[in-house]
């Protein structure tokens, strides 16, 4: 990159987008130069995403200019941003579950395609760039991480000259990120410009050049993030110190065995699905058990069986010493279980209805307020959601919207707080806070150790080591649907967890342990 | 940057489903069937105006044609208002003919066999035994689904077939009228084997059908059930983490919208056919289809359009003797309408957007 040719390669002036009364973006800057990697930072609902749909043409400002090289341009939608050479990896990936890979590629490209090319072309991308993935594998039997890598490898094929991340390492393990920086940081080398949105302060200041910070859709600071503490980045996002997980004040004392799997084998549910391997594991009243691991090793499959979303035999899970492996996932409610899913969005929440209405897909057999002989309580379910929305601060746009509508952050604030506010006995939690900002995320951390630290037994399953480090009192770890003896927290370091994601603790493991070497 | 130029007129998602489109679809779609109407009518040589007169507004100005009317909404609204339940959990029974036929033949067996039983018993046997022929008609695609994954949408088209042949083979053969001059119909129903009637052109069967679907109305909107049914069509996944059990939906919907059809089917013969022969409905069960959908899949609205596709039969009737258009008419009119519906619901989700021409191509 020469001196002379320091043209910004996309330029913001002035952005400004309302939506009803709201100024989601107000008087935006921002420059991006030629192969740099410039982080954007801001607490979910400061304006960020707007922004972004903006560049990439999914929006359009309502007043203010685009520049690109120096000439000015409107994306009129995606795919003229495509034209201009942007690319862009979302946090919710719009996937088809039912077409492989490289069909899923190939209906994001423009024009006809010879399949069989295509597919050789992924492969050839993700050798080269090190994000492993199958071409054939059917979308609908990977992990989240694995469909991440597919939205990736879609962008590179286009050859972007900017590629936008948004909070791309939500889902991967320390090692995947890793690869991950690889990637990007031979990209920029490369030429191409990262947009790079994410919440983990620590990874912007080891990947990013620049950042741009906003706060309340202003920009509230330009910094190089590598002279920047954690604390101080995370200071200028909320304008205020974030409020620091507290302690347990009785040191983490347990009581009597709460949840208990023996033997828990479960069959794979097609062909990509993992099967549970002969798991066992138990949490005691009062403690917070996290189960780690690479995405796509069993955890989805862990979850269901914990539920009772898939059945098991009865013997193989016991709550409170009772055989509950063929009581339905409603059964398991009515004894004090609650559970919150991965997906938000279609799992823990049905997207076209209202938050008072999801209220009844959770609770409708355990909570009296909403059911009664069988009809609908509209008006306690309305009670009840407001509860929540107040309790764990869930921003929204208007009185009671549609799930689909809020932002990823606080509809997960909304599906805890509805699990939490009947005070189960037994929580379990997969990646409670995926995708979800840092203010946000340690609420629902916070309230997760105040349930256990009220007697509760909660297993939180997850694949962030910060996240599992703050609240877990023992960890165990799940490989290919082998799980590790559970080990006090503090006795145990990150390289033995990423030694066990690899596979340490399964006889006769290879590919695993494979692409964790990739990795190191 | 070709192309691009030409992409003037685009769908865009709407961040939340638009209430006021799903209220505004229907009448689009009957004010672009009208339209249509009038350019078939047009294109055949009458006079559009007085063709659209006759089809669609003659039909209400006398008494005894809105009794017919009533009389002939009251099958498409017991039907529509089964199947809007059984379409909102996304279950497809597009059986519900078959469903009408198998509950007339088995309604129809006790005035065939018991020909002389006259008691209020006869009629309520002959009504619970029409639930149960089309309940256990739909059962059999429902089954079929949950144990083998079979498509119930062939399955219960398949066996419309059927049981129409079957209906047609009884009454050419055992079931035939011993003095009936060997046409092939069964003996007529008289006294006990009939509804009463309301009116002398209304029976109670119309009273009956609208009081269900306000029912089912109730059930949609108001009950777990039809909060679990709703789910289910709308996020499987959630369905089944909120502890609902997708084969009992299933087989609760086919049941349900079966046994409204057989009840239907128990009607009719018990009121304007008053016998069983080879055919005892004019297609209700496939019209109702268009029903459920036009009434926005709530039983409620099912009633509204249940009268606007019965309007459709009597206009279909009325044009063949005044204007001499062929009845198919009917056929017609009823499958522009369920095309425009559908058409003018992807505005439900969807807006159109006129994109201005695309700004900073090089």
């Amino acid at each position: 990159m020469t001196e002379e040719n320091r043209v910004p390669l996309l330029e913001a002036r002035n952005i400004v987008k309302t939506f009803g009364s709201l100024r989601a973006n107000d008087d935006v800057n921002l420059t991006i130069m030629p192969g740099e990697i410039h982080a954007f930072l801001g607490e979910n609902g400061a304006g960020k995403s707007t922004l972004v749909k903006m560049i990439y043409g999914a929006l359009q400002p309502t007043s203010g200019q685009f520049f690109w090289k120096g000439r000015q341009v409107m994306p009129a939608s995606p795919s003229v941003a495509r034209h201009l050479g942007i690319g862009m990896v979302f946090q919710h990936f719009s996937l088809f579950d039912s077409l492989t890979v490289a069909e899923n590629i190939a209906l994001a490209m423009p024009g006809p395609h010879d399949l069989a090319a295509l597919s050789g072309r992924i492969a050839q991308v993700s050798a080269s760039y090190g994000l492993p993935i199958v071409p054939s594998a059917m979308v609908g039997d990977l992990s989240v991480g694995e469909r991440q890598r597919i939205e990736i490898i879609r962008c590179l094929l286009q050859e972007p000259q900017l590629l936008i991340m948004d909070e791309p390492t939500s889902v991967l393990t320390p090692q995947e990120a890793d690869q991950l920086f690889v990637v990007l940081k031979r990209l920029a080398a490369e030429g191409c410009s990262v947009l790079y949105i994410s919440h983990r302060l620590e990874e912007v200041k080891a990947l990013c050049d620049t950042a741009t910070i906003l706060r309340h859709g202003k920009v509230a600071a330009n910094v190089d993030p590598r002279r920047e503490t954690a604390a101080s980045l995370a200071r200028l996002m909320v304008g205020a110190d974030i409020h620091a997980i507290r302690p347990r004040s009785d040191g983490g004392k347990t009581g009597t065995p709460r949840l208990a799997m023996k033997h828990l084998s479960l069959a794979g549910d097609g062909a990509f699905s993992v099967a549970l391997t002969d798991i066992n594991l138990i949490v005691n009243a009062g403690e917070i058990v996290a189960i780690a691991g690479v995405a796509g090793n069993g955890q989805g499959e862990l979850f269901d069986a914990v539920s009772g979303e898939r059945l098991v035999a009865p013997g193989m899970l016991l709550l409170d010493g009772v055989a509950l492996g063929r009581t339905s996932i409603t059964g398991r409610r009515k004894a004090g279980a609650a559970f919150v899913p991965e997906e938000r969005l279609g799992h823990g929440a049905v997207p076209t209805l209202t938050l008072s209405q999801n209220m009844f897909l959770s609770r409708h057999a355990v909570d009296p307020a909403l059911v009664s002989s069988g009809l609908l309580d509209n008006s306690g379910a309305l009670a009840a959601a407001d509860r929540i929305i107040k309790a764990f601060d869930v921003r929204k746009g208007k009185p009671d919207p549609e799930a689909r509508a809020l932002s990823g952050g606080n509809l997960q604030k909304y599906v805890v707080g509805r699990e939490l506010e009947l005070k189960p006995k037994l929580l379990v939690i997969n990646q409670p806070t995926w995708g979800v900002d840092a203010g946000a995320a340690a609420s629902i951390r916070q309230a997760l150790i105040d349930l256990a630290q009220a007697g509760s037994a909660v297993l939180v399953i997850s694949q962030d080591l910060d996240e599992i480090f703050e609240v877990a009192d023992r960890v165990a770890v799940i490989s290919r649907g082998h799980l590790s003896e559970a080990r006090p927290a503090q006795d145990v370091s990150r390289e033995e967890i990423g030694l066990l994601m690899a596979g340490a603790h399964e006889a006769g493991s290879h590919e695993q342990a494979g692409s964790a070497d990739h990795a190191a | 940057m070709n192309r691009l130029g030409v992409l003037i007129m685009r769908l865009e998602k709407r961040p939340e489903r638009s209430a006021a489109m799903a209220l505004a679809s229907p009448f689009m779609a009957l004010a672009m069937t009208v339209v249509t109407a009038a350019a078939i009518f047009a294109l055949r040589g009458n006079n559009p105006f007085i063709a659209l007169y006759v089809y669609f507004v003659e039909p209400l100005t006398a008494l005894w044609s809105v009794e017919q009317l009533l009389v002939k909404a009251s099958p498409l609204i017991l039907i529509g208002a089964g199947l809007a339940v059984a379409y909102r959990a996304n279950i497809w029974n597009i059986g519900a003919e078959g469903q009408l036929t198998a509950g007339a033949i088995l309604a129809g067996a006790v005035p065939v066999f018991f020909t002389q039983w006259q008691s209020p018993l006869t009629l309520a046997v002959m009504i619970v035994l029409g639930i149960v022929g089309g309940m256990l008609w739909a059962a059999i695609p429902a089954l079929l689904r949950n144990r083998f994954n079979a498509n119930e949408i062939l399955t219960s088209l398949m066996l419309v077939y059927v049981v129409q042949l079957m209906l047609d083979y009884l009454v050419r053969g055992p079931w035939r009228d011993p003095q009936g001059f060997n046409f092939p119909k069964s003996v007529t129903f008289a006294d006990w084997q009939l509804l009463p009637y309301l009116t002398p052109g209304i029976h109670a069967g119309v009273l009956v059908s609208i009081l269900l679907a306000l029912l089912l109305g109730f059930m949609v909107s108001r009950t777990i059930k039809g909060f679990e049914i709703t789910v289910s069509g709308l996020s499987p996944r959630a369905a089944r983490f909120a502890g609902f059990s997708e084969k009992r939906t299933v087989l609760f919907c086919m049941m349900l919208s079966g046994g409204l059809a057989g009840l239907a089917g128990a009607f009719e013969i018990s009121s304007v056919v008053g016998q069983l022969q080879p055919q005892i409905s004019p297609g209700y069960g496939f019209a109702a289809i268009i029903v459920a959908f036009l009434g926005r899949l709530n039983p409620v609205g099912v009633i509204f359009a249940g009268l606007l596709l019965a309007l459709s039969y009597i206009g279909g009737e009325a044009v063949q003797t005044a204007l001499q258009i062929p009845d198919k008419i009917t056929r017609v009119i009823q499958g522009i309408l369920l095309f425009y519906i559908l058409a003018c619901d992807t505005l439900i989700n969807y807006r159109v957007v006129f994109a201005a021409p695309v700004g900073g191509r090089t």
